[in-house]
This record gives structure tokens, C-alpha cells and sequence, in this order.
């Protein structure tokens, strides 16, 4: 059973069951996992911000660092009326960041693997992008669907086109990154598995094949959270400035 | 043929998407460099962009992956 690479997204119970209503509510190890991040980022933020010194510290630099990286970001891909949302794509970002970070070290879990967490997160950015285009603009946020400057002729067809792709946003958000960490750590276990199976003599090769496979994933563990949060500013950019 | 064995030969199949991933990827990255090459000083500000269109494009050929999973386990 240890073998099989898809063993490590297995969801088990840690204690008690826990059932309200008829409502699995039981503390299973993705919830361990989330409390572990959650509490890894405010102990970040708490004790990078704690003592302010002119000359930063090595925590005050990677969170002013964070800090800084994510208000450019906003600036430049949303428009400085999106200063609003700041702390909501902050607060994206770094859950992502630290949930795909914490899912690095072995024998622990991801829970950005779980498509159920990322559907979650992606539709509750759709919602609240759309709530909001529709409060800045009224009815007129339906404009979203005619893009300017398409000859009359296509429009019907660009415009169920355009309500497509606007309706499967979450689920194409929400599957790039699920889809990104099954895969990078499917891939780890099975090239863990040749190490093993090849024994003493041949496993050299896929041993240093994992290693660089690792960096490659803390890569695009780092790139999944980019481009979950960089979506989500282009979302908002969407819905606050109108074909801008 | 058996039932098993058809999904065996859709999930493989199913991978072929990763062609167009790998396409691609080396479009991007081959792009870059030869935009990179030719005006050095934009290279930088252009750097985001570059991960951006790799994640994108990466993401593309792993929905393939997920169409193979739920082929295997799902049905």
C-alpha cells in the first residue's frame, strides 16, 4: 500500500468523529495541515512586525519583502483602485504559498492536492468578483460579454464564447493548481519508488533525478501561488475597470 | 474488449496532451530568449510574464492528467 503514489492524498481522521447534523465534521489531517500554515503565516507576520528597525532583520526583510511583492502586483495588473483588495489577495497568496510549501517537506500532506480546498478558493474569488462588478457597475457589468470592436456579424457567437470562459474561471482556476501538485507529487513518489526498486547499484540515477525534481516542485509550488493570486487581480482588473 | 483494458488505453491516451504542453513551454521559453536577446534591458520587466505563460501552459497538459485520473478512478 505504501507503494502506490496516489496513497499520499489519502484524507484519514485524526480523533474523535465529530457529525453535526448529519455534517462529517471530524479533524482530519488536510484540517491539521491547514492550522500548521495558518499558524506559520500569522507567526511570520507577528514576528516580522514586531520589532521595526530601520535596518531590517532576516523575518522584518521576508515580510516587508511579501509585503511589497504583492501591493506591485496589485498595482500592476489591477490599477491603484484595487488597493482595496489588498488584503484579500494577500491573504490568498500566502495561504497557497504556505499550503504547497508545508506539502514539500516528506511525510507531510498537501492540501492544495485536495480539489475540494482549490474549488473552494476559486469560487469564492468568482462570487466576490462578480458581486463587486456588479455594485461598481450596476447592470452595465454585463458589458463583460461584448468585447469592442467585433464586427456585428460575430457577436452572437463571441458573446456565448465570452459567458463560456467567464463561467468556467473557477473551474480552470481551482484545477491548475490541484492538477499542478497531484501531479509534482505523484511524480516524486514514483521516482522515489525507482530509487528503491533499482536498489544500491542503479538507484543513483533516480536519486539525483529526485533531488532536481524537488527543486523543479518548490519552483512551481512557489509559481502556482503566483498565478493563483496574479488571476485573481486579473479578475478583479476585469470587474473594476470595465474595458480598460 | 474488456472494460479494463479500454480504460488503460484512454488514460495513455489521455497523455498526449502533455505534446501540446510541451509545445507549449518551448514556445514561450524560445520566445523569451530570442526577445531577450534582442533587447536585453526589457528582458527583465518581462520575466513575469514568462512564469506566467509557463504556469498557463503547464496547466493545460495537466488537465490531460486529470481526464486520465478520472478515467481511471472515477468510472
Amino acid at each position: 500500500m505504501a507503494l502506490n503514489p496516489m496513497h499520499q492524498f489519502e484524507v484519514y481522521k485524526i480523533g474523535p468523529e465529530i457529525n453535526i447534523g448529519g455534517v462529517n465534521l471530524s479533524f482530519t489531517n488536510a484540517s491539521l495541515f491547514m492550522v500548521i500554515s495558518a499558524i506559520l503565516i500569522l507567526s511570520l507576520l507577528f514576528f516580522g512586525t514586531k520589532k521595526k528597525s530601520l535596518i531590517p532583520s532576516k523575518i522584518q526583510l521576508i515580510t516587508e519583502m511579501s509585503y511589497t511583492f504583492i501591493g506591485k502586483m496589485i498595482n500592476d495588473t489591477a490599477g491603484s483602485n484595487a488597493k482595496a483588495f489588498f488584503p484579500f489577495v494577500f491573504t490568498l497568496f500566502m495561504f497557497v504559498l504556505f499550503c504547497n510549501m508545508v506539502g514539500m517537506f516528506p511525510y507531510s500532506f498537501t492540501v492544495t492536492s485536495q480539489i475540494i480546498v482549490t474549488f473552494m478558493l476559486a469560487s469564492v474569488i468568482f462570487v466576490a468578483v462578480t458581486i463587486i462588478g456588479f455594485i461598481k457597475h450596476g447592470i452595465k457589468y454585463l458589458e463583460i460579454f461584448v468585447p469592442k470592436g467585433v464586427p456585428l456579424v460575430l457577436l452572437p457567437i463571441i458573446v456565448i464564447i465570452e459567458i463560456i470562459s467567464y463561467l468556467s474561471r473557477p473551474v480552470s482556476l481551482s484545477v491548475r493548481l490541484f492538477a499542478n501538485m497531484l501531479a509534482g507529487h505523484t511524480m516524486l513518489k514514483v521516482f522515489g519508488g525507482f530509487v528503491i526498486s533499482l536498489g544500491i547499484l542503479g538507484g543513483w540515477l533516480p536519486l539525483g533525478f529526485s533531488v532536481a525534481l524537488t527543486g523543479l516542485e518548490i519552483l512551481v509550488a512557489f509559481l502556482q501561488a503566483y498565478v493563483f493570486a496574479i488571476l485573481t487581480c486579473i479578475y478583479l482588473n476585469d470587474a473594476l475597470n470595465l474595458h480598460h | 474488449m474488456e472494460l479494463e483494458a479500454a480504460k488503460m488505453i484512454g488514460a495513455g491516451l489521455a497523455a498526449i496532451a502533455l505534446a501540446g504542453a510541451g509545445v507549449g513551454i518551448g514556445i514561450i521559453f524560445g520566445n523569451y530568449l530570442s526577445g531577450a536577446m534582442r533587447n536585453p534591458s526589457a528582458a527583465a520587466k518581462q520575466f513575469p510574464n514568462l512564469l506566467l505563460g509557463f504556469a498557463l501552459a503547464e496547466a493545460t497538459g495537466l488537465f490531460g492528467l486529470v481526464v486520465a485520473l478520472i478515467i481511471l478512478f472515477a468510472f
